[in-house]
């Protein structure tokens, strides 16, 4: 027999034997998250946080009298390989549910998955096209990008800013909340008078804010993105001297995001969930037991600050366990009609109220203005 | 070869491995093709993802803006490759070594910033949905059908592949491939030999990338990124250049070790380090060539 | 006029850390006619490892020396373990090698380190300098003087003492170099040593500034790849001016341009230069033997 044809033998071997895991009888819950690569800024907060809550949910007894296992499976930010591990996911590991789906890209490129085999799916990515078109199985817990130019929008009005510049990331993020930002700008009575963007990995953007310094009739500064990129904007635009509002997106919530702009990022807005200034909320509010708790929780057992996409995370999963309780079983399509019928359920990102034509649940309201101050959040009232 | 497509398959508890297998074949023609224009014209390319998204995006745009079946889109993303290839082709390929590598590694990279920028037609970096393949009136999905299909495809490619080799314009690739200005000294058209060669591994690449897009039903920029790229220049050098069996064990080797490798969780970019450079150190020639000289000379 | 310069003074600085990555890739090719690809991990584990170590409350310029030395050593065993035992072997089996080393030192930077982003403190602080309309910040004259310095000392290092000119013999006829009596091995290994240290100060005087994670290696070797082709590879000189280029193409490119296609003008215009000048700027003339 040749040569190769032994070693192709041996290499399949070894996979059926690698990939065919110890039968269990746990519930499996699935999740394809980018723990690393480019969204591992997201992906890492996201594993860490299912894996902690899931061990907590056993410790307290499991659902519906069983214990929980969790599969994760790194996509690195890669589509294809999102896709093949939600098939394993779906086919090998036969999961119940998944929570994941880091980046839009992986999340559209594995719906079709779970469409047809009629799993529910609670992604954790933030583009509008996940869940408008409403898709049966397909709910998400981000609040859309949509929703965070909106929240900007009504600043700026209540600011009286109306002409804006944009620099954004050309990373899927940053991209597709450009796109919205432009699109929803007229009816907000906004406008985009100059453009920019970066490559997310690029490592000085003094060139093109220079260009938007130059251009007159500039009211105000938006940059959508993600990861370090708005944190070295941030640093060039106070290194530039630019004195304008400047406004980040929830692509940046995370104490990091300060530690690395330092005193430059003071007097920055951003649109964020409450999770971020957990002990700074009233106490009448009603998402403070749930936020400060989990900002306990998370610091205490990895030493990080938190961050929301850690906080979608675990609302993905809360949301799917309560509906799990709700429908007494694990029968998927039991599971999605509780999932759906999510009411008053406050999770991290803001108090979720599902429906048939709604798969997020957050309205405008869930989203807080803040403003960075003196090295800390502060609510913008 | 083609007995072990046909074999391999029964092994196949479910849907999943049939999908892991069908993307190693994609990437098995991707790399025959790679294979032809490095381990045998020894021209080095490390753009050609490029191409996969050239043939990719055809798929996906064909059908989605233009209205062109997925089949038609198919071909003319092939043909579309081929067209790309020879306009630049002529110019890069009087480079040489590392000169003609980062040319073409500027090559790729340009094509994956054209996807990911021009969002009205590639729906940006979230990518755009690939319609499925309708062959005589129904659609194909699943991944078991997808397999046969790749698979028969791969077989094909292969058969043309060795074809190309036993040919005399494959001896004129191997002669440049020794000593350009030798095989000059003796009248073959260099650079024509060479520019043919790179075209129809830019085909390879196009056709694999389609299969890509249409398997997966959606399609992102990183399908034609550098590191893609790399990771068929590993596949190739892995399974051995100058082997049309190696690719095929290149590509299952990269497509394969990382489903493996996921109980090592936060380890597995180690261990996969680890394994191509103790691929490479040992095996240096790739794992076919190196093999089968280890057995011939048992043999001996 | 001041865009003018703003736009040059973005474009020196980054160009000032891919003429280093250059010079890492420049030296190696030199003595072994190795590509390692696994360059921009030293500039990583440079700028990584004096974090850490500062967190673990090591002061700073201790720290920063004691990650210089860590990554000589990541150096000199990526030499020892991985390039010696497959002398011989072909030059894209070489560049597998060094692209296995990086999958491997970046994911074992996941491991060790973590995978969020790190800055540094500035050597020197305070505000940006006003110059003619722009404004630099006074850590970029450090990267830029920085860089100065390890040219000279290099220039210095190669044309003032003897393991210099063994170098340059090695560069330029490895067997004429054995035969007189210089052990090769030891060379290249050196010149490994010396690649990971100027990536290792890169990565500490360029951190304040662009900040670092586990993963900023595999573009800046992308970058240092092409600046120091563009150079023509061999040329140490050419690799700064390569690097600084690169860095001045991309700035123009994004002020003037299109920030969208900056990186696309850079390389289309290094692809313009190759196919003029087909051994790159400074390159020399090879001589294929039949």
């Amino acid at each position: 027999m040749p040569a190769y044809a032994k070693t192709v033998a041996a290499a399949i071997a070894l996979w059926i034997a690698g990939a065919t895991g110890q039968a269990s009888a746990q519930v499996k819950v699935g999740a394809v998250l980018s723990i690393t690569g480019p969204a591992s800024f997201l992906g890492d907060p996201e594993k860490k946080t299912l894996e902690i809550y899931v061990d907590d949910i056993n410790a307290k007894g499991g659902v519906n009298g069983q214990k929980l296992q969790l599969v994760a499976y790194d996509d690195g930010a890669d589509a294809n390989a999102a896709r093949t591990f939600a098939n394993r996911l779906v086919e090998e590991d036969k999961v119940v549910a998944m929570v994941g789906g880091t980046t839009t890209g992986a999340t559209l490129a594995i719906i079709p998955l779970f469409e047809e085999a009629q799993i529910p799916f609670i992604s954790l990515a933030g583009a509008i096209q996940i869940i408008e078109p409403v898709r049966k199985w397909v709910f998400k817990t981000p609040h859309t990008d949509k929703m965070a130019c909106e929240k900007i929008f009504a600043d700026l009005k209540q600011r009286n800013l109306t002409t804006v510049a944009l620099i954004s990331g050309t990373d899927a993020f940053g991209k597709s909340m450009r796109d919205q930002c432009v699109a929803v700008a007229p009816k907000a009575g906004i406008t985009v008078a100059h453009e920019e963007s970066y490559g997310p990995r690029d490592s000085d953007m003094t060139p093109q804010l220079t260009n938007i310094k130059g251009k007159t009739g500039v009211q105000a500064v938006i940059n959508p993105g993600f990861g370090q990129g708005p944190a070295i904007v941030t640093r060039n635009y106070r290194q530039l001297g630019i004195t304008l509002p400047f406004y980040q997106s929830h692509g940046v919530a995370s104490k990091q995001f300060i530690d690395l702009a330092g005193p430059a990022a003071d007097g920055v807005r951003l649109p964020a969930a409450a999770l971020l200034v957990a002990e700074k909320l009233p106490d009448s509010d009603p998402q403070k037991p749930v936020v400060v708790a989990y900002t306990r929780t998370y610091h205490q057992k990895t030493g990080q600050p938190v961050s929301t996409f850690g906080g979608h995370a675990y609302d993905g999963l809360m949301i799917f366990v309560d509906a799990a309780k709700r429908a007494g079983s694990f029968d998927k399509a039991k599971v999605r009609d509780e999932i759906e019928k999510t009411r008053n359920f406050i999770g991290t990102g803001g108090v979720v109220n599902m429906s048939p034509t709604d798969h997020l649940g957050l309205d405008l309201s869930a989203f807080r203005m803040l403003e960075i101050e003196g090295g800390d959040w502060t609510l913008v009232q | 070869m083609a007995a072990i497509v046909v074999v391999l398959q029964l092994l196949f508890p479910s849907a999943y491995y049939y999908r892991v297998a069908a993307l190693v074949f994609v990437f098995a023609l991707a790399s025959i093709g790679l294979n032809l224009l490095m381990g045998f014209a020894g021209q080095v390319s490390l753009g050609h993802a490029g191409f996969m998204g050239i043939g990719a995006y055809a798929v996906a745009i064909g059908p989605t803006h233009l209205g062109v079946p997925s089949w038609l889109s198919f071909m003319i993303g092939a043909a579309l490759s081929a067209l790309v290839a020879f306009a630049v082709g002529r110019p890069i390929l009087r480079l040489k070594g590392h000169y003609l590598a980062v040319a073409t590694l500027g090559f790729g990279l340009l094509l994956a910033i054209v996807f990911t920028n021009e969002a009205r037609f590639t729906g940006g970096p979230d990518g755009m949905a690939v319609p499925r393949l309708v062959l005589f009136g129904s659609s194909v999905r699943g991944a078991q059908s997808w397999y046969w299909i790749i698979a028969a495809s791969f077989l094909v490619g292969a058969v043309l592949a060795l074809n190309l080799i036993e040919s005399p314009t494959g001896r004129a690739l191997r002669a440049i491939h020794d000593s350009e200005v030798a095989a000059r000294v003796l009248g073959i058209d260099v650079a024509k030999a060479k520019l043919a060669v790179f075209v129809v591994s830019a085909i390879y690449a196009s056709v694999a990338g389609s299969y890509l897009a249409l398997l997966n039903g959606h399609i992102t920029p990183d399908v034609s990124g550098f590191l893609r790229s790399i990771e068929l220049v590993a596949m190739v050098v892995l399974g051995g250049m100058g082997s049309i069996a190696g690719s095929l064990v290149g590509a299952a080797l990269l497509v394969v070790l990382p489903q493996t490798l996921t109980f090592l969780h936060d380890y597995e970019h180690i261990a996969l380090g680890l394994i191509v450079m103790a691929v490479m150190i040992f095996l240096r020639a790739g794992i076919v060539p190196t093999l089968a000289s280890a057995l011939d000379l048992r043999r001996a | 006029m001041p865009e003018f310069l703003q736009f040059a003074f973005s474009g020196l600085t980054v160009g000032a850390v891919y003429a280093l990555v250059a010079l890492g890739f420049t030296l190696i090719y030199n003595a072994s006619d190795v590509i390692n690809f696994a360059q921009g991990e030293f500039v990583m584990l440079g700028g990584m490892t004096t974090v850490f170590l500062g967190l673990a409350g090591v002061p700073l310029p201790l720290a920063a020396c004691l990650a210089i030395i860590a990554t000589v050593a990541v150096g000199l065993a990526l030499h020892h373990f991985a390039i010696e035992p497959a002398r011989g072997a072909g030059a894209v089996v070489l560049i597998i090698i060094t692209i296995g080393a990086s999958i491997f030192l970046r994911g074992a930077a996941q491991v060790v380190f973590d995978k969020r982003f790190h800055s540094l403190p500035p050597w020197i602080g305070g505000d940006a300098i006003r110059v003619g309309g722009a404004t630099i910040l006074p850590q970029s004259l450090v990267v830029l003087g920085g860089a100065v310095v390890i040219v000279v000392l290099l220039w210095a290092f190669i044309e003032r003492t003897l393991i210099g000119k063994a170098m340059v013999a090695t560069a330029a006829n490895e067997l004429a170099a054995r035969l007189v009596g210089i052990d090769t091995r030891r060379i290249v290994g050196l010149s490994f040593a010396i690649s990971a240290a100027i990536g290792a100060v890169a990565g500490i005087l360029i951190t304040p500034i662009t900040l670092t994670s586990y993963d900023v290696g595999t573009l800046l070797a992308l970058k240092g790849f092409a600046a120091a082709m563009l150079g023509g590879i061999g040329s140490a000189v050419g690799a700064v001016v390569g690097g600084l280029l690169l860095g001045l193409l991309e700035a123009f490119a994004a002020g003037y341009v299109s920030s969208q296609y900056k990186d696309a003008v850079a390389f289309l215009v290094i692809l313009i230069v190759l196919l003029a000048i087909p051994r790159g700027l400074f390159g020399r003339a090879s001589v294929e033997r039949v």
